[in-house]
This record gives C-alpha cells, structure tokens and sequence, in this order.
C-alpha cells in the first residue's frame, strides 16, 4: 500500500476474543472513527457503524475467536469478520427475525432478542453469511459509498 | 429542549457531560435492547437522547456509534464508574432520573420532545 499516492483501499484487521463482554463495541467505535476521519458520509458511516456492532458481538457471544477485516475504498466499505466458534446449524432460520440461541448473560446485555443478523441485512448492500457447525462462521457485508443515501 | 431544561424537568442528575448542558436535544425514544437502539438508529437518530434502563458499557459504545446526543437512566439506575469514564471519553452526556420510563417519556413527550421515529411501516421493517 502505497498511502502516499493513493490512500485507497486500505483495511485494518481487529482481533476479538469471544466470552470477553467488557469492551464489547470498542471495536464498532474504533470502525467508526477510522471512517470519520476519511471524511465518509454521515449515513454511510451510521449504516457500517450498526452492521459491525451487530457482528462483533456475534463473535463476542458465540464464538471463541474472531477476525474482522475492515476494507475501505473509494467506492464500498466491506467488513469481512471470520470466527471458530459454535457456528449456526440454520443460517436461514438464524436470519429470521427474533430466532436466537442467546443465553441469560447476552440478554442481560441487552442483546440476544434475534435481531443481530436481520439488522445487518437492513442496513448493507450486500451480505454473505456462510457457517460450518462446530468450526466457525464467515460474514462478510458491503455498503456503497456512492448508495449512501440509502433510507 | 436542552439537556439543561431536561434535567431540571425530571430532576435528574448528571453523571457525564455536565460541561454539554447546553446541548439541544429535539428528538429523544426509549429503550433497553441494544438490538432496538440500532436498529431505530438505523433511521437516523443523531443527536437524540436515548431513554433506557439498560446499565452496561454496552450502552455507550452503541451510542456512541450512531451519535446519539445524550442517555438518560430512568429508575433510579445509577452509571457505574467505568460507564462514566468510558461516556466522558466519547462525550456522551450521562443523567440520571428517578422517575420511572413511562412519566419519564411522558414528561418529556408533553414538553416538545419528539420520538426520532414515530412508527415502523410494518413487522420487517
């Protein structure tokens, strides 16, 4: 990468460790500050901001490790996030709005109500959700830059 | 309204942002799933004041992530120490009321505050 000619794409790559709840959304914070320093739309940025709070508490709540890769071009933002984990038996039943395995500790989180997955769907592009049962789960989201108007 | 006429109004106590209570507030909603919180966010709710119950760091990452304009504890719900450091790092105003949700919302809905979103159009929406 060659940041003095050209800035993009450049990615950022956030390790998260599953079962850590302390500083669950520090790393949906960071995301957002990266993208507020490019200068991207205020949506664009609410709308990534959301997508990857969703997902990195997927793999804070049900994986024991996590990759998130963050891309950022000129064109589309994309977050790529790989986990080892439990993953999901039923991605499409998983999708469904209010379905979810979540135990006492993630509700009293004030997550687990089956939302996660369904409100990534709404605010991306694209999304690509792939799991294998008892290896991990692979997501990966897109949104537009240009699409930021997006409602 | 500003977060100083809110606080007066439900006699609330501030926790972080005291140097923020000029800070105008003009749309506010209520809730403790942090799912819900982004997903009406999802909407647009920069600047809003988030009403909640819910006591974790959670809270503040998740309003710091679609720039909400302040959070207001209702019950008696005290932020604890780190939740103070943590909204005073990313400047978001923390009060602290004892009424409970529902006069909380009443009080502020009767005093102009209005819901960042009114309505859903439908269940999967």
């Amino acid at each position: 990468m060659n940041q003095t000619e050209e800035r993009y794409p450049f990615y950022r790559t956030f390790q998260i460790e599953g079962g850590n709840f302390t500083n669950a959304g520090s790393i949906s914070s960071q995301v957002k500050r990266i993208l507020k320093e490019e200068g991207f739309p205020g949506q664009v940025i609410r709308r990534m901001a959301i997508a990857t709070f969703e997902a990195e508490m997927n793999v804070i709540c049900y994986a024991r490790w996590g990759i998130l890769n963050l891309l950022v071009s000129n064109d589309f933002l994309k977050v790529v996030v790989d986990d080892e984990g439990v993953g999901i038996q039923d991605v499409n039943l998983a999708m469904k709005e209010g379905f979810s395995t979540a135990d006492e500790r993630i509700r009293e989180l004030g997550f687990g109500a089956g939302m996660g997955l369904s409100n990534i769907k709404k605010v991306t592009d694209e999304m690509v959700l792939t799991s294998v049962v008892n290896q991990g789960t692979h997501l990966e989201f897109t949104i537009n830059v240009k699409n930021g108007d997006f409602s | 309204m500003t977060l100083r006429e809110i606080q007066k109004l439900l006699e609330a106590e501030v926790f972080a942002g005291s140097q923020h209570l000029d800070r105008e507030i003009s749309h506010a909603f209520a809730a403790d799933l942090l799912s819900d919180v982004l997903a009406i966010a999802r909407r647009g709710a920069e600047g809003a004041m988030l009403v909640t119950g819910n006591q974790t760091l959670q809270v503040i990452y998740t309003a710091d992530v679609v720039d909400l304009g302040a959070i207001l504890f209702v019950r008696g719900k005290r932020p604890n120490e780190s939740m103070v450091q943590l909204a005073n790092e990313m400047h978001i105003p923390l009060l602290m009321t004892n009424y409970i949700m529902f006069e909380t919302c009443g009080r502020l809905y009767q005093h102009g505050l209005k819901g960042c979103v009114e309505k859903v159009e439908d269940e999967s929406d």
